[in-house]
């Protein structure tokens, strides 16, 4: 079976400063690393790969240097890295990334086996939105299961997937045909440490490397910022807050008389407060 | 840039707000999102829906009755059996079909695991522009949505405009917007819709729905008064001081990230953006430095104290009420306090 992992280059943690005359956003000098998230779709897919056999495919659309992210991808044990860039990709919102993925996927179909199983993560750290997956799944046609801590049974012959999904309060049973979309959630496995053989493979492994025509995209207009619906306005730090602290005097006071004071101040603050809890430890 | 808008998209008016209410249960971002869609509404001069997809018309009318009484004009409702259990395929369907139909120019969702599943389908269906998790929702000048959401864990934040397709659609986090006040007897009008799908035509099916036990939910994101505890409690035994003032209060307790991932408390306690977004009363913060990543879950409270050994811990720089003192200490002292204050009261009232 052929499995293919969507993962994003992301920016380590939050390095990130914004430049205070053109407010873009300066990520100049900021390590960057795999998603974090997309490491647990990373390693679902390689369990299915050991369980069932086939092939796991990781693909990343960004710039040249993602291929760092793709080649780590190799040295955990993913057989193949495909890495679409192209300048017409800069500026893309979710809209136009899924459909720049989605036309790598069916890309990769053509060229490698087309797979039942596509992989995101739940979230990236950056754009944070969540979004990327659904889309995929809506462009290609794929049933779309976001948020899976489990997938309880997969028999690729039947073509039919069960999973564990999270939802609101509670975990939804949900079967479904394949092909399907998996966002992953987060903990729910850890991302091993991949083999020796692995690591040499990777160092020496061929990335395949696709622009916007290799991957049979025609419509320009679709990709990048031409293709994206929303527009970013302005990128600003959060506003300090005017009002300042109010320290409760904590010079030569025992803890007790301390306790005393920063309760008084808590009801002076929230007047209601003291009746409501009166209410609350008087019990119904 | 704005263009002129595509002659096509100048019948999309109104803002509607999609009730979530699984279960027969509202999810509460979706009066909040009533709320703010309210003023919305009000600001561009139209009218403020409510869209209500279940499985049943008794669900479908107690829910519009609570999107009147939390602002709404009017209510869309598709109910159908095969609408009882979120699915994608269903929901998407019936989103985009009434979109079709009825034409908004702002749809807002609340930024759940259903309302994420939901607005990236129906904004790829319907090829417009999709801002996720807002904090602040506002109309320009120009009469536009302008969604603001914070990025890159909340040290930034940025306006985002979907300024040549309709509908503008944005997700916005549980409790990051006030609830409205309830105003009882409001009305409005029903425009019902159908769903033209068999369950047959359905291929994905829900098995079991395993609700969570009572015990394990935590209402954190709810909750009136919210303890919580960072490093600074330096084990997980002194985080059972946390949990102590919080049962006296009445309220319940979380923390920060480093907790949940030293697992002295699990992960639908930690606080702050990649966990729960709260807006109690009362906070008090113990032993929590304040990073910006907790900040941005914790700054909609009412009263936020901070506790901390530190006097130049960033957590001042946001706290109304701050201690510089050992936490340690101090949490026993002030449950004790609490608790003779209020014995003592209610021995006397
Ligand atoms: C500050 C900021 C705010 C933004 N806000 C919005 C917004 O509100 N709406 C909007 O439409 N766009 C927004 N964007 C643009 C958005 O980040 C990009 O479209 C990005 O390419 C993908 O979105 P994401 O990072 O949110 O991914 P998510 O949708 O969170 O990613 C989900 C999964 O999709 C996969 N994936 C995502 N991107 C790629 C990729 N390039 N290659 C391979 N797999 C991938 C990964 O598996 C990932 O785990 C924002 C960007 C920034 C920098
Ligand atoms: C992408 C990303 C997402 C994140 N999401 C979140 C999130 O959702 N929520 C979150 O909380 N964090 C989050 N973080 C982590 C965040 O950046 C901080 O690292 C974290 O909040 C710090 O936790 P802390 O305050 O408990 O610990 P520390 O920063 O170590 O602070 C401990 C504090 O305790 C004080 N202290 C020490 N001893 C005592 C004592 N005896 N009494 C009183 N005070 C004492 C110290 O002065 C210090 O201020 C995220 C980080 C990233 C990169």
């Amino acid at each position: 079976m052929h499995i293919v992992v969507c993962m994003k280059q992301v920016p380590d943690s939050a390095q990130i400063r914004v430049h205070p005359v053109t407010n873009t956003i300066m990520r100049q000098g900021v390590p960057t690393i795999i998603n974090p998230y997309d490491l647990f779709a990373l390693e679902e897919a390689l369990r299915l790969r050991d369980r069932l056999g086939g092939e796991v495919t990781v693909l990343t659309m960004g710039p040249p240097m993602a291929e760092e992210s793709l080649r780590k991808a190799l040295t955990f044990g993913a057989d193949r890295a495909v890495l679409l860039t192209d300048r017409f990709f800069a500026g893309s919102d979710t809209l136009a990334t899924s459909f720049a993925l989605a036309a790598a996927l069916a890309k990769i179909g053509q060229e490698f086996g087309v797979p039942p199983i596509v992989f995101t993560g739940k979230q990236t750290i950056d754009g944070d939105t969540a979004q990327v997956g659904p889309g995929i799944a809506k462009r290609l046609g794929l049933n779309q299961l976001t948020y899976v801590a489990k997938i309880a049974d997969l028999d690729p012959t039947a073509g039919t997937i069960t999973v564990e999904r999270r939802a609101e309060g509670g975990v939804q049973v949900l079967s479904t045909r394949l092909p399907v979309l998996v966002t992953m959630l987060e903990g729910v496995n850890e991302i091993r440490r991949g083999s020796l053989d692995d690591a040499y493979r990777a160092a020496r492994a061929t990335i395949v490397k696709w622009t916007a025509a290799d991957a049979g995209i025609t419509d320009l207009g679709k990709c990048g910022l031409r293709g994206s619906p929303t527009i970013v306005k302005k990128v600003f730090a959060p506003q300090a807050r005017a009002e300042k602290v109010r320290q409760v005097p904590t010079a030569d006071v025992s803890t007790e008389a301390l306790a005393a004071s920063v309760m008084a101040e808590i009801f002076k603050c929230q007047p209601a407060l003291e009746g409501e809890l009166m209410r609350f430890s008087a019990g119904p | 840039t704005k263009r002129e808008l595509p002659e096509h998209f100048k019948a999309y008016k109104h803002v509607w707000v999609v009730v979530e209410c699984e279960h027969g249960v509202v999810h509460p971002v979706a009066l909040e999102l009533l709320g703010e869609g309210r003023k919305l509404a009000d600001k561009r001069g139209v009218e403020l829906a409510g869209v209500v997809l279940c499985g049943d018309d008794l669900t479908a009318a107690l829910v519009a009755a609570a999107c009147f009484e939390h602002g709404a004009d009017l209510v869309y409702t598709v109910t159908d059996p095969v609408l009882a259990h979120y699915r994608n395929e269903p929901y998407t369907r019936a989103m985009t079909d009434l979109v079709n139909t009825h034409k908004p120019e702002i749809l807002l969702l609340g930024a759940t695991n259903l309302g994420r599943d939901l607005a990236g389908s129906v904004a790829t269906t319907l090829l417009t522009g999709l801002t996720a998790d807002c904090t602040e929702l506002a109309i320009d000048d120009e009469g536009s949505l302008a969604a603001t959401r914070p990025t890159f864990g909340g040290s930034l934040l940025c306006t985002i405009m979907t300024l040549n397709y309709r509908p503008q659609m944005a997700t916005v986090r549980p409790r990051v917007l006030a609830m409205p006040a309830r105003q009882i007897g409001r009305w409005g009008r029903v425009v019902v819709h159908p769903l033209n799908l068999a369950e047959d035509d359905i291929i994905t099916k829900v098995l079991r729905f395993v609700a969570d036990r009572e015990s394990d939910k935590a209402q954190l994101a709810y909750a009136d008064i919210v303890v919580a505890g960072g490093l600074g409690l330096r084990s997980a035994e002194n985080f059972q001081l946390v949990r102590a003032l919080a049962e006296v209060l009445g309220g319940d307790y979380g923390g920060s990230r480093p907790l949940v991932q030293k697992g002295w408390i699990s992960a639908d306690r930690q606080i702050g953006q990649t966990g729960k977004t709260i807006r109690p009363k009362l906070y008090i913060a113990a032993g929590i430095s304040g990073a910006i990543q907790h900040r941005v879950g914790v700054e909609g409270a009412d009263t936020i104290v901070a506790i901390n050994t530190d006097p130049n811990a960033q957590i001042f720089d946001f706290a109304h009420l701050g201690v510089v003192a050992d936490a340690i200490e101090l949490l026993p002292a002030l449950t004790e306090a609490f608790r003779a204050h209020l014995s003592v009261n209610r021995l006397a009232g």
